[in-house]
């Protein structure tokens, strides 16, 4: 799925440089679940953020599913990204006017898909996620695991192959963690790809391969991922 | 779920955010619909008095005044009416039709009445053909306003309410105000006697509500005879073929007629020509306002609703919003407070003039679809530019703000 060529990321601040991301080569393939464990400010928001087609890397190319990402004008790489990735934000993102059912609708809504159908498939996937009777709540209105598992409904909402999570279980309880990571594993089960960024240790092991970040160099990880991230 | 589901549910959750740029847009659009609804119809009341005044231009007796021609409308002071042959053989540019007058009182049916003596055109196209001058020749030198352009004279004598001239008028004729007809009984066919002579009633002119309604109108000729007053007229009105004709002919006429005076109608509604005026720079100033204030509120919220919403803008991009739909969406934010500001701006202008129109201006002011649409459309285009950059700012956010945590 994801081919990773020598890529450099470079951030300046002040004349300084610092290297965000550095990474010789990597592949990830279709179906697996890679977790990605360092430290704050390693250089893994950047890691998602370039393989979500949002931050060009200032050298080496990202191939997704066969194509330079990065030689995509900006259009097609927001149709790719539409279409194909899902996201998990730690904070969840919900858009704090609308409704559960309104924030699923959305990237059904930039798909382009009919009202009617936005609603018919909104409505599934909050049940889905055990939300069927708080569609019409606000996400001010629902407990913290209640907002990730409507932002759950919202990153399946267009069926993606890929989901690029940040810290998906950080602000979770144990019991809406293990439902998110529980999805995963389904997710997974159904041959599509994850690659999670966690400081969880337990949501790390789920994954069937694990890298480490260290000062923006990705390696595989050497030690336990328990250890690492501890 | 849509871009305008999307935008709405926003502005109605937190309406206080855009509250003063709606606000600031409102105001501007009330003061410029109010103060151009009550330009427009003074400058109409200004158009009507001077239509209802007649003539453009008046040649008086050096020594009256435009007070005594108009509160009066009889003055013992007169004119040879040999200028009116003078202003004709001068063929001067922008005169249209002349009208010399010699008004006189008389008795109807035991009650004052105001006898005018009137010329009618069918004499002057018989004395320019007896001068060899070509009648009016020159009248639209000078015009810039083609609606000033020539007129077809109908020969019903009512038109004299109107037209202030009669293209036919016999010596033993006369037409009669509406007053006089009213209080006298008189109708047209019958005869009424003046200074002793029946003159056939050709006419009763319209009711005018001017002094025009008691008056009783004949041949200019024949009142100089009846009067034994002599070739003389109290005041020759003189229409211009429009405005701009009128003004310059001032000071040829009064060159010409150095015995007589020379005044513009205009002169009698000039306060409110000037206050028109003054009101028709002060809607260009809210203009102004309008623009820059509105302008730079609009552009300061929909700024720092862009601030505000970044890590929202990042998430909607992130999810595979387009950079041009995250442009619509701002501007269809600056849109919603725009029509607002400008229907409700609109509405309470219309009010505001309705109200203030009557009281300050004296004019009924009634809504004018063309003005507010103008403004209307004036709102969006301000809203639309104001908001143009924060929008365009906000589509190249960088998307990757959506995993900065709060």
């Amino acid at each position: 799925m994801f081919h990773l060529q020598d890529i450099t990321k470079i951030y300046r601040r002040r004349q300084r440089e610092v290297v965000a991301f550095k990474a010789p080569s990597l592949d990830i393939g279709l179906g697996e679940y890679v977790a990605v464990v360092g430290p704050s400010g390693s250089g893994k928001t950047t890691l998602l953020s370039m393989l979500g087609g949002m931050l060009s890397p200032d050298s080496g190319k990202v191939f997704f599913e066969g194509e330079s990402l990065y030689d995509l004008p900006i259009a097609e790489r927001t149709r790719r990204r539409r279409e194909r990735i899902g996201f998990v934000f730690q904070t969840f993102n919900l858009v704090p006017y609308l409704t559960a059912l309104e924030n699923v609708q959305v990237p059904l809504f930039l798909h382009g898909v009919s009202k009617a159908e936005q609603r018919d498939r909104a409505v599934a996937l909050l049940e889905q996620v055990g939300l069927g009777n708080r569609i019409e709540h606000k996400p001010s209105e629902l407990s913290t695991g209640q907002q990730q598992r409507v932002a759950l409904a919202r990153t399946l909402a267009n069926n993606p192959r890929l989901i690029l999570a940040d810290e998906p279980t950080g602000n979770l309880d144990p019991d809406s963690r293990e439902a998110v990571l529980s999805l995963f594993d389904n997710f997974v089960r159904e041959g599509r790809t994850i690659v999670m960024v966690t400081h969880d240790p337990a949501a790390a092991a789920r994954a069937s391969r694990r890298l480490c970040l260290n000062d923006g160099t990705l390696v595989v990880c050497e030690e336990s991922p328990v250890a690492k991230a501890a | 779920m849509n871009l305008k589901t999307l935008v709405w549910r926003e502005l109605a959750e937190r309406p206080s955010a855009m509250l003063t740029s709606t606000l600031t847009i409102l105001l501007g659009v009330t003061a410029l619909v109010a103060i151009r609804h009550v330009t427009v119809f003074s400058e109409r009341e200004v158009g009507q008095q001077l239509q209802s005044l007649g003539a453009n231009v008046l040649v008086l007796p050096k020594d009256a005044t435009l007070q005594d021609y108009y509160s009066a409308d009889l003055t013992d002071r007169t004119l040879p009416e040999s200028h009116v042959s003078s202003i004709l053989l001068e063929n001067l540019a922008g005169v249209e039709r002349l009208s010399p007058k010699l008004c006189v009182s008389a008795k109807v049916a035991n009650r004052d009445v105001t006898l005018t003596g009137i010329l009618p055109q069918s004499e002057f196209q018989a004395k320019a053909a007896w001068q060899s001058v070509s009648l009016f020749s020159n009248k639209h030198e000078g015009c810039k306003k083609a609606a000033c352009g020539p007129k077809t004279y109908d020969a019903a004598p009512e038109t004299l309410a109107s037209e202030r001239t009669i293209d036919q008028l016999k010596g033993n004729e006369a037409i009669i105000g509406a007053d006089v007809a009213e209080f006298s009984g008189l109708k047209p066919g019958q005869t009424v006697e003046l200074f002793g002579e029946k003159l056939q009633v050709l006419a009763v002119l319209p009711r005018t509500g001017t002094v025009d309604d008691s008056r009783v109108f004949a041949h200019l000729h024949t009142v100089q005879r009846l009067t034994n007053a002599g070739e003389v007229v109290n005041a020759i009105e003189v229409m211009g073929c429009c405005e701009d004709a009128a003004g310059g002919l001032v000071p040829k006429l009064a060159e010409l007629l150095p015995d007589a005076k020379v005044v513009t109608i205009s002169q009698v509604v000039s306060t409110q020509v000037g206050v028109n005026r003054l009101m028709s720079q002060m809607s260009l100033f809210v203009l102004g306002i309008l623009v820059i204030v509105g302008g730079a509120s609009v552009a300061s919220t929909i700024s720092s609703n862009v601030r505000e919403r970044r890590r929202e803008v990042g998430t909607l991009m992130a999810l595979g919003a387009t950079p041009s739909l995250v442009t619509r969406m701002f501007l269809l934010k600056a849109w919603a407070l725009g029509i607002v500001g400008a229907v409700g701006g609109s509405v309470l202008g219309l009010i505001v003039a309705m109200v203030l129109g009557s009281q300050w201006a004296g004019v009924a002011v009634k809504p004018l679809p063309d003005l507010i649409a103008l403004a209307i459309g004036a709102a969006l285009v301000i809203t639309t530019l104001a908001a143009l950059w924060p929008a365009r700012s906000a589509a190249k956010l960088d998307p990757c703000c959506c995993f900065q945590e709060v």
